[in-house]
């Protein structure tokens, strides 16, 4: 065990940002907090880091309470959104200051402290840039110094508030598997922030999801793709076609849909709600089916289609456009699900929020 | 194929506008200034020389320089608390500090000098309180300090608030997760990227503090010899019909004022 969170809550006047957190961290983690802006993780990275103090709860590394102690004393490295690098100073410079405003009796000497700051730039791969001030530098490389300036103090716990938020899609990729490489060889735990679900998935050895303040869901990515747990952690990991069904002995029933291949679940009989992906569900032409296309359209590889039936149910699906080529627009279908995730209860409107937050989050992606 | 020069619309009227804009700033700026020197060294540099040396007029210049190195240490220091205050934190009392701020922008120097006077003054509120602790303010240094800082306390504040507040405090927390302590976080990241607009602050400042002649006029008494700074020393040997005086102090004043205004542009280039 290395850095513990317990029931954690913090508030901003009137908002409650947090609400109850409990998380524990392992050394040598990597760890995403993924949810949508608002969702609280921010908060929770800088409380962390000593730049924030919460209202309520324990925060502890290794045992010793670190809510005592100030952000320098935590030795933390914290590397923000849009880096806050020293616009003053070279690269070097920037990655040698937590060296050098160490005490005199602790600070390394010259040499040394130039022999970190190599071996970094090194490490880092931005050997060259070591003279440059950070406005001549790219987005992916002011990262790159930013890591290696947090990086340089040794840190106990690594934490990145959205790393690769400020950076275009391409570099945002390079970054992280260089991000991942880096971290897999120096082992330091790290945090990080982020609302965009690829990156957590790709980048983390555990997601925690969060939304409004508490932790919907923690686990290893594949866990909670296959299984999320809550409707919102459903929703927003692309469970966006929400059906009212019926259990009935453990399966889930509804006119026109083929649920057969969906597993037994031990729910209580009665409504329920049944989440699916688009890709999830194949729309088959079938004459005596209750559903009918009312909209099909192209993105190029897939057809996305769109099924009403008698009660205004609207059901989105996609599938590639070459298994489609017989779909036609008011012909009537069935639809087979492959798989979903089934949550007791009828479509509940007091979650009609978080809907909204997949939507939003594409649109904010670069 | 021949080129053909496209038509342009007639351009009369920008002419004249800029033949106006000319002359106005001939008449109204250069002109003015330029006769200063001119009066000023009418009679020879012998003269000019023997009427700067004049021991009023060399004190005037003296108890200016010395208004002038008080009031700027006072004034960077107000100045980057205030803004670092303003930028940084949010407070009850935030807005009203703002305003206090810039409240010596709108009011007249003389409306601060009077009311130096009637708080400060033998008739004033505090007056018989200073007067039993034996403590000069009016008709002294203090005084003409104090309202000196009146008049040139935005200028700092002004320059360096939305700088900080542009710039954000990233970099600041940034520093203190690396470690930094509060001086080391003043003096190696806050300063340095407030420093030209703090040197800018600084110039418009003191500039004004040489140049105060309204509110100090008040509070100074115009003593001779004691309290007479530049600009009152100006309008003294002015009054006194010494006319080529007169114009050799302005023209001391008006060159500080000219090396004042090359520093300004210097120092605005380099903080864009």
């Amino acid at each position: 065990m290395s850095l513990a969170i317990s029931h954690l809550a913090r508030r901003f006047d009137t908002t409650q940002v947090l609400r109850g957190i409990d998380l524990t961290v392992g050394k040598g983690e990597l760890i995403a907090l993924l949810g949508p802006s608002g969702s609280g993780k921010t908060t929770l990275l800088r409380i962390i880091a000593g730049l924030d103090w919460p209202d309520a709860g324990a925060l502890s590394f290794n045992g010793t309470d670190w809510l005592v102690k100030s952000a320098a004393e935590r030795r933390i490295g914290f590397v923000f959104q849009h880096y806050a690098l020293f616009p003053h100073m070279t690269v070097r410079d920037n990655i040698a200051f937590g060296l050098t405003v160490l005490p005199r009796a602790d600070r390394p000497g010259k040499a040394q402290i130039a022999a970190t700051v190599d071996r970094l730039l090194a490490f880092l791969q931005i050997d060259g840039l070591a003279d440059r001030y950070p406005a001549e530098l790219s987005g992916g490389q002011r990262q790159r110094v930013a890591l290696g300036r947090a990086m340089a103090i040794e840190p106990r716990v690594l934490l990145l508030d959205e790393p690769f938020g400020a950076l275009d899609a391409q570099v945002r990729r390079d970054l992280r598997r260089w991000l991942r490489g880096v971290h897999d060889s120096a082992g330091t735990t790290t945090i990080f922030v982020t609302h965009d679900q690829e990156e957590a998935f790709e980048l983390a050895d555990r997601v925690v999801v969060m939304n409004g303040g508490v932790i919907e869901q923690t686990g290893h990515p594949d866990e909670i793709y296959d299984h999320p747990a809550t409707p919102f952690v459903a929703r927003f990991l692309g469970l966006t076609v929400e059906v009212p069904v019926t259990i009935r002995s453990g399966r889930a029933q509804a006119a026109g849909l083929d649920l057969t291949a969906l597993p037994r679940r031990a729910l209580p009989d009665g409504p329920a709600t049944l989440f699916l992906r688009p890709a999830d569900i194949q729309p088959v032409p079938d004459p005596a089916a209750p559903f009918r296309v009312t909209e099909i359209a192209s993105t190029g590889a897939l057809l996305r289609i769109v099924a009403e039936n008698a009660a205004a149910c609207r059901i989105e699906a996609e599938m590639p456009r070459r298994q489609g080529r017989d779909l036609r627009k008011d012909q009537p279908v069935a639809l087979r699900v492959i798989a979903g995730q089934i949550f007791p209860g009828g479509a509940a409107p007091a979650d009609a929020a978080p809907v909204e937050a997949p939507k939003a989050l594409k649109e904010s992606r670069p | 194929m021949s080129a053909v020069l496209a038509p342009r619309p007639d351009q009369g009227g920008a002419r004249l506008l800029i033949g106006l804009a000319v002359a106005l700033t001939l008449f109204i700026v250069v002109v003015p200034l330029a006769y200063i020197f001119w009066r000023a060294f009418s009679g020879g540099f012998a003269v000019f020389a023997q009427n700067i040396l004049a021991p009023d007029t060399l004190h005037a210049i003296w108890l200016t320089s010395v208004v002038a190195a008080i009031t700027l240490p006072i004034n960077l220091a107000i100045g980057i608390a205030s803004a670092w205050l303003i930028a940084r934190f949010t407070f009850p009392g935030r807005k009203a500090l703002l305003t206090i701020i810039e409240l010596p922008f709108s009011i007249s120097p003389i409306i601060a000098g009077v009311c130096y006077l009637l708080l400060y003054g033998r008739q004033g509120l505090l007056g018989p309180l200073l007067a039993a602790g034996e403590v000069k303010i009016l008709f002294a240094l203090p005084g003409i300090v104090m309202v000196t800082l009146f008049v040139t306390g935005p200028f700092v504040a002004r320059e360096v608030l939305p700088l900080m507040q542009a710039q954000g405090s990233e970099q600041e927390q940034a520093a203190l997760t690396l470690g930094a302590s509060g001086w080391q976080i003043f003096r190696r990241v806050t300063l340095p990227n407030i420093r030209w607009a703090l040197l800018y602050g600084a110039v418009l400042a003191t500039a004004r503090a040489v140049g105060e002649f309204g509110a100090v006029s008040v509070v100074s008494g115009a003593i001779r010899g004691q309290t007479m700074t530049l600009p009152l020393q100006i309008e003294l040997l002015f009054n006194d019909l010494n006319i080529v005086g007169a114009f050799a102090a302005a023209s001391t004043l008006t060159l500080i004022a000219l090396v004042v205004l090359v520093l300004k542009t210097v120092l605005e280039g380099r903080t864009r």
